[in-house]
């Protein structure tokens, strides 16, 4: 009897703490979500209604959340290979047994992670400047005309996607490099005497054995490109055009700039059972790989 | 990195729990938010204030314009707001509504003498004043003095027809490839302003509905329609005019609305040989000068001062007119009472005097929570019209369907006898 009770009393303080900081909240937003939470509401609490799910159904019609829905559809399909492409490349390269100074390197490619986002902000919108940037300096060599890349509604979707994966790739590099460090180097040494290329070890020896971690990066990368707030808000606030309208920046809007906190709850709460969704089709995709 | 949904919903939702534990300040302290501009100026003028009045210290705190309207709403939530705040006069009816802001008291009536009636009325919500007009502006029309003399003009006509025949000569004259008007697509100001200029009111039933389906509504937006229809202006919002000044000085367009901060931009982005091929006029009618949209921002007095007193001596100190001529000196801004605009010689100025006749034809907005998610939804739908999806009777019954569900709550307010 005191054996099965032992272990809950070692998580309770955990158990405690995501209740009262996870779960309590979530479901307090799913019930604002059903009620017309605004100003009003705000300056004296008799003036709540419960409105059913008109919420929901007014977000249905709204054209701008269609817009949001589909600009974060955009940053996940193009940001999530993207960033999880890159930060693997990045993790080959400093785990490279014939680096010098991997250290350095490290610290170098992970500094961007760490460094205050609405600081790089401001230098990124130096580099991204349409006639002085250093990025349309380089395009220059190559034949390319400056683009207009915080102001145009075409490029500045991929201007922010740059900023972003630049950021973040540092965070999914370390996971990485943790995962290729367990890979045994034995197994690469039998494959290069039974002949394998660079490429043939990598796909055969190296992807195999860091797959689960590939998995958890690409399901974090996912949940954090649905999540994109900061770097729109920092960069573009939105604009051009409402190109970089993301759901959580729609959210934020509807919460705080309008202060509909009912219609900012649902939103909230369709970005949930989204990226739970996608989590689950991806771990769904994943077990069927590994039966195969 | 990223704001969580759970975090922010979780802080809002502890708001009113925080409310409790409000900030206080040290006795004798008075704290003044500022925004933007008047952020940077304002402190030039503390220390005659404070020399005047022992025992006040003053404590000013600048915003970004871009983040004020959120902290003033989560300052009243969280019970943080200062003594005194510069309130943009469209922000008013919510602050006032919230019951944010204090209503000017019985024995500060002298202030609200010496001002533009219209910037006045767009403080007095409910019958009470609860904003004193600090500055003030207004947009009218800016203008290529040298196309227009080509076109056979000294001056733009003052009413609908004559302005736009004027505006199709002008075209002719600014040559191929050139429009007459710069009417961005995303912005409601231009449209508004042609409506405001019309007598019927924009919202009916107290502010319960939109009475965009009037006559008056609806000659504005077939006017403004057919400034597109006849290619005066661009069909193009302002994202794709990189630079208004250079476009303005190369003769893309020769007319462009906008307000008082676009003379010192034009004078300091703008070569010197071309500072006298530019004027301003007052915006023209249906028939005859026509009304405008009153701006700027005013001085509040928040619910929660602990030493009203003190707030109230720096709004008078504020709005003495030489302090607000001493003001303009400083920041360009316009004086809100007449008088200061004597003593700062913006009469004289011939650029600065269209803007004083401008104001005294102005005409406030609607004074309710909603309007500027209205007038957005109105620009919106006037885009569509504009691009031949609505003609003007459907966008008029559209916007009006969108206004009518924007003030459903307004309206449910109005009932239980809540709403101001």
């Amino acid at each position: 009897m005191r054996r099965s009770r032992a272990p809950w009393l070692f998580v309770s303080p955990a158990l405690l703490a995501i209740g009262l900081f996870f779960a309590v909240p979530a479901i307090a937003s799913l019930f604002l979500s059903f009620t017309d939470f605004d100003i009003y509401a705000l300056a004296d609490l008799a003036n709540l209604r419960f409105v059913g799910l008109q919420n929901y159904g007014r977000l249905i019609e709204n054209p701008l959340f269609w817009r949001a829905m589909g600009n974060t559809l955009w940053f996940v399909v193009i940001g999530v290979p993207l960033t999880v492409g890159l930060s693997l490349a990045a993790a080959l390269l400093v785990n490279a047994r014939t680096l010098k100074w991997r250290p350095v390197w490290r610290v170098a490619l992970f500094a961007p992670y760490v460094t205050t986002l609405v600081a790089t902000a401001v230098v990124w919108r130096y580099l991204l400047h349409t006639r002085y940037g250093l990025v349309n300096y380089a395009l220059g060599w190559f034949g390319i005309e400056p683009i207009d890349w915080l102001g145009s509604p075409t490029a500045s979707l991929p201007a922010i996607l740059i900023f972003v994966a630049w950021k973040t790739f540092g965070y999914n590099m370390i996971i990485f490099m943790a995962a290729l460090q367990t890979v045994p180097h034995e197994l690469h040494e039998a494959a290069r005497i039974d002949g394998a290329g660079p490429w043939a070890r990598f796909r055969h020896v190296t992807l195999p054995a860091i797959a689960p971690v590939v998995l958890l990066v690409s399901i974090l990368s996912v949940a954090g490109f649905f999540q994109l707030f900061a770097e729109p808000y920092v960069m573009t606030q939105g604009g051009p055009a409402q190109s970089t309208v993301t759901v959580l920046y729609f959210m934020y809007e509807e919460g705080f700039k309008w202060w509909n906190l009912g219609s900012g709850a649902a939103v909230a709460f369709i970005l949930f059972v989204m990226i739970f969704a996608v989590t689950m089709a991806q771990l769904a995709v994943a077990r069927r790989a590994e039966r195969a | 990195m990223r704001l969580s949904r759970r975090q922010a919903l979780a802080g809002a939702l502890a708001l009113p729990a925080l409310a409790a534990c409000g900030r206080r300040d040290p006795v004798g302290t008075l704290r003044f938010w500022a925004m933007g501009n008047e952020a940077a100026h304002v402190p030039k003028l503390v220390p005659a204030f404070e020399s005047a009045h022992a025992g006040i210290s003053l404590s000013i705190q600048a915003l970004p314009w871009t983040a004020a309207h959120e902290k003033l709403l989560t300052g009243f939530a969280g019970s943080s707001l200062p003594a005194v705040s510069q309130i943009g006069n469209s922000w008013l009816a919510e602050l006032a509504a919230i019951g944010a802001i204090e209503p000017l008291p019985e024995d500060q009536s002298a202030l609200t003498t010496d001002q533009f009636p219209a910037v006045l009325d767009t403080n007095r919500i409910g019958g009470k004043v609860y904003g004193v007009p600090w500055y003030v502006d207004t947009r009218l029309q800016f203008y290529r003095t040298d196309l227009l003399a080509e076109a056979g003009y000294d001056a733009p006509p003052e009413t609908w027809p004559a302005w736009k025949a004027m505006l199709h000569k002008v075209k002719a004259a600014a040559g191929e490839g050139n429009f007459a008007i710069l009417l961005p697509v995303n912005e409601f100001e231009q449209l508004l302003t042609f409506a405001l200029q019309q007598p019927e009111p924009l919202l009916r039933e107290g502010g319960a509905r939109g009475n965009f389906r009037s006559d008056g509504f609806k000659a504005a937006l077939a006017f403004y329609k057919s400034l597109f229809d006849e290619r005066l202006a661009p069909l193009a919002a302002n994202t794709q005019i990189s630079n208004v000044w250079n476009e303005f000085a190369r003769g893309f367009f020769s007319v462009y609305l906008s307000g008082p901060w676009t003379v010192g931009d034009m004078k300091s982005r703008l070569p010197a040989d071309f500072q006298d091929q530019w004027a301003t006029a007052a915006m023209p009618g249906p028939d005859g000068p026509g009304a405008s949209a009153p701006g700027g921002s005013s001085l509040v007095v928040f619910k929660g001062a602990r030493d009203p007193a003190a707030a109230w001596a720096w709004v008078r100190y504020l709005s003495q007119p030489p302090v607000q001529a001493r003001f303009n000196a400083l920041s360009g801004d316009l004086p809100a009472r007449p008088s200061a605009w004597e003593l700062a010689g913006l009469r004289a100025d011939p650029l600065m005097r269209p803007f004083a006749e401008q104001l005294e034809r102005a005409k406030a907005v609607p004074k309710v929570p909603e309007w500027e998610r209205i007038v957005t939804e109105m620009q919106v739908v006037a885009e569509r019209c504009v691009r031949g999806q609505f003609t003007v009777d459907q966008a008029a019954a559209e916007i009006d369907r969108r206004a009518d569900r924007l003030l459903e709550k307004r309206r449910w307010m109005l009932e239980q006898g809540r709403a101001l």
